[in-house]
């Protein structure tokens, strides 16, 4: 607005000035003081020059200033988006997955008894490992909200007390007491009711803050673009007035000037459009499939505990039957709908698209030994818990409904580093261009101001 | 058809003898059990119900000094006139529920996976053991010719008695530490009774608590839901401040160790159990609402009911029961004098 007011004083003024200066003269003239001295100043051809050069270099510091700052905010947005926010977003969906799988594998090796080998409980301390390490980390990255800080503490206070209680089912298990179990039920209902609905809500939170970085990197300058438009316009018609005026074609300081404003303005536009391709293709190709993935795998991983725990219940409830029943509902929705293993498949990124391919068959032969497992456990063999119990999980066999569920989580996990790469790839450099941008337009923003400055004082020194 | 009708001819005939039979009228050890254990003989032969159990369980059973097996003492008549030590006579007889469960060719028995040595899962084997766990397998080896033939299922405290009484029978029976009370009498049938119990509480020992009293008043009590200890606390709460609720009594032993809760109103076998598991634990003095522990069935089943009976008479005869009580329960309990029913 402020521009548009401007532009529109300084072109009616120089075309206009013979016939308003006559007139006006009078009433104007009768005041005193600096300000009436500078109006009657303003309004000698001289004092016109002066005018349109303090109104044409404000104008085109005001784009320059603009330009590089509107640049600038981008480029850091879009340096928060790549260096913290994308990163953080990923690091509270791995947390919330360490802890989630943690949970499977404490029941399953319970499940396992004095069968369990190594890698199970090596699988469940790699997991806290995991959430320990992570924790920290995504406290220590600078600019957390303050929301995410808290959850981070609360998370890393309810954390070592988990993993107290596990260890505590564990010994009193090898002494073979029931007690354990209790203990163990009691570690999973406090990891279910209240440490992953902090890690979900953490999770939240920087998918949030992803989504404002990436909303902030990719805004359109519109005032540095549309200041730049009427700038132009200023230069452009001002050099026509002082051709009309004084029948010089070219007043190469002007000249210069618009040269640099057009080389700001379409660097800004074109750099607009270039960091706004590089964005859309770190959404397409690395945001959204890594946020779908996330939220199958998640599901994928709350299905397996469902499953587990239903073994470990013995049939004391239907709880866990009727969560593993809506669970795999989503993941197997054969129409691709949201949180479906399909879903992921219909437009995947290149990168991931095989990975994805192999994760649906593993899930599939999931799915499939599950069916069969729940068949055996409600068939007539008087051993049938035994038999349902090692079809979905027995130590060193690669034919159960669990070993199924850890290929499609392999899968997953090595979709998800392609899903990560390809973002990197798109996001990267993104910060870069747009930095370099802010510091051009500065750059012919003051080379602009030069020319203006340059030209009209030669007008100037004619009337010397 | 036929069995519902008799299930009702049974009904009407328990409840005349519950009001009735008051002075160890029945003590069918006698006659159909065979009695090697040379009980009483009674006149029951004619009633349709008998008393396995009569072992004076208002007593605390601490303190009851005639427990000799196969002693017929008065029942147990509560308040309200139900006699919970009362069920069908023993009887092999082939009904719709035995041949239900030979066409199926396997027992399914409610159990618990919790209660140490009545019903759990031994953490290092897998296996699932215990006091009740032997009861199921003798039955299973009963009714089918192979102790193996049973699904144990695991059933939740407060699930059991509608478990019992659905139409499609998800279990045959429960055997799981469970209380015959005159309210479950209404809705479901018992054995005859096969252990006495009673309420205790179980509280740290750092607590020095001498009494029910002092365990209790101004604490946050523990009590598994639906359970007959929960009923107890509803009707006296002893000054408890606070009255914690989980699924299952062990829960209450985790949170006691966490500092959650400070005592725990448990049946006496469980009580045992879990002091049992935790040395810093005790059973405070004092036991109170006697009564008796008995397998859970369905009112219909009249045969396995019956049948059921058989197995408990005859288990008790052949040493069967001693053995189990040695293997499962005297390392914790002692002398299994005051909790024998007979």
């Amino acid at each position: 607005m402020a521009a548009q007011t401007q532009g529109s004083v300084l072109a009616p003024a120089p075309a206009g000035g013979p016939v308003a200066v006559p007139g006006g003269a009078g009433p104007v003239g009768r005041l005193s003081g600096p300000l009436a001295r500078l109006r009657r100043a303003a309004r000698t051809p001289p004092g016109r020059l002066r005018t349109a050069a303090a109104v044409l270099v404000a104008l085109t510091l005001l784009f320059g200033v603009t330009a590089a700052w509107q640049s600038a905010d981008r480029a850091a947005a879009a340096r928060q988006l790549a260096s913290r926010s994308e990163p953080l977003s990923q690091d509270a969906a791995e947390l919330y997955r360490s802890l989630a799988d943690a949970d499977a594998t404490a029941a399953a090796g319970f499940l396992m008894a004095s069968a369990e080998p190594p890698e199970v409980h090596a699988q469940y301390q790699a997991d806290l490992d995991t959430a320990a390490r992570l924790i920290p980390q995504a406290a220590a990255r600078s600019g957390s909200s303050a929301e995410a800080q808290r959850l981070l503490a609360e998370l890393g206070r309810q954390l070592p007390r988990y993993a107290g209680l596990v260890e505590s089912a564990r010994a009193i298990n090898r002494e073979g007491l029931p007690l354990g179990g209790a203990y163990l039920r009691y570690a999973s209902a406090y990891l279910q009711e209240e440490v992953l609905p902090n890690a979900q809500r953490l999770a939240d939170a920087e998918a949030a803050a992803l989504d404002g970085d990436y909303d902030a990197a990719a805004a359109v300058p519109w005032a540095a673009l549309v200041l730049g438009v009427l700038l132009l316009g200023a230069l452009g018609r001002y050099q026509v007035v002082l051709f009309r005026r004084t029948n010089r074609v070219f007043n190469p300081g002007l000249l210069t000037a618009s040269a640099a404003v057009l080389t700001a303005l379409v660097w800004t536009a074109a750099g607009t459009v270039a960091a706004g391709t590089g964005l859309h293709g770190a959404r397409t190709q690395g945001i959204a499939p890594l946020r779908d993935l996330n939220r199958v795998r998640v599901e994928a991983l709350r299905a397996h505990t469902a499953e587990v725990l239903d073994l470990v219940s013995r049939g004391a409830t239907k709880k866990f039957e009727g969560e593993w029943q809506a669970l795999a509902g989503t993941l197997a929705d054969p129409a691709g709908g949201a949180g479906s293993v399909a879903g992921l498949l219909a437009a995947p990124p290149d990168r991931a698209r095989q990975q994805l391919a192999d994760a649906r068959h593993w899930f599939e032969v999931w799915q499939q030994r599950h069916a069969t497992a729940g068949q055996l456990g409600a068939g007539s063999a008087k051993d049938a818990y035994e038999q349902a119990l090692g079809a979905t999980l027995t130590p060193g066999r690669d034919d159960t409904a669990r070993a199924a569920f850890d290929a499609a989580g392999q899968q997953w996990e090595q979709a998800a580093r392609a899903e990560q790469a390809a973002f990197e790839a798109a996001a990267g450099g993104i910060d870069g261009a747009l930095g370099v941008q802010a510091a051009a337009a500065g750059l012919l923003a003051a080379l602009a101001v030069g020319g203006t400055v340059r030209g009209l004082g030669r007008r100037l020194a004619e009337y010397r | 058809m036929r069995g519902a009708r008799i299930g009702t001819l049974f009904a009407v005939g328990a409840l005349l003898a519950g009001l009735l039979g008051t002075g160890g009228s029945a003590a069918g050890a006698g006659g159909p059990l065979g009695g090697t254990a040379g009980g009483t003989a009674g006149g029951g032969r004619g009633e349709a119900l008998v008393h396995l159990a009569a072992g004076a369980p208002e007593n605390a059973p601490e303190n009851s000094p005639e427990n000799a097996p196969g002693n017929a003492v008065a029942n147990a008549v509560e308040a309200d006139g139900c006699d919970t030590g009362a069920s069908l006579p023993p009887k092999e007889q082939v009904g719709s529920r035995i041949r239900a469960i030979r066409e199926r060719g396997y027992l399914v028995v409610g159990i618990d996976q919790s209660a140490y040595n009545w019903g759990y899962r031994d953490s290092q084997t897998g296996r699932i053991e215990g006091f009740d766990i032997d009861l199921a397998h003798a039955v299973a080896g009963s009714v089918l010719g192979d102790p193996d033939k049973v699904r144990l299922k695991a059933v939740a405290t407060a699930d059991r008695v509608a478990l019992l009484q659905a139409p499609d029978r998800p279990v045959d029976m429960i055997a799981r530490a469970m209380t015959i009370t005159c309210d479950r009498l209404k809705q479901i049938a018992f054995s005859a009774p096969y252990f006495n119990v009673s309420q205790r509480v179980v509280a740290p020992k750092s607590a020095h608590a001498g009494t029910v009293d002092q365990a209790l008043r101004g604490k946050d009590v523990c009590v598994a839901e639906n359970s007959s200890s929960a009923a107890a606390l509803d009707q006296d709460r002893h000054g408890a401040r606070k009255v914690l609720t989980p699924e299952n009594q062990l829960d209450c032993l985790v949170l006691m160790e966490l500092g959650e809760a400070q005592a725990t109103l448990s049946d006496s076998s469980l009580a045992y159990a879990m002091v049992a598991q935790d040395q810093t634990m005790q059973l405070v003095d004092g036991s109170f609402l006697p009564t008796y522990m008995g397998v859970g069935m369905n009112k219909q089943d009249t045969d396995l009911v019956a049948w059921v009976n058989q197995v408990l008479a005859d288990w008790r005869n052949s040493g069967g029961w001693q053995a189990s009580y040695d293997k499962w329960l005297r390392p914790t309990m002692g002398d299994p004098g005051p909790y024998r029913p007979w």
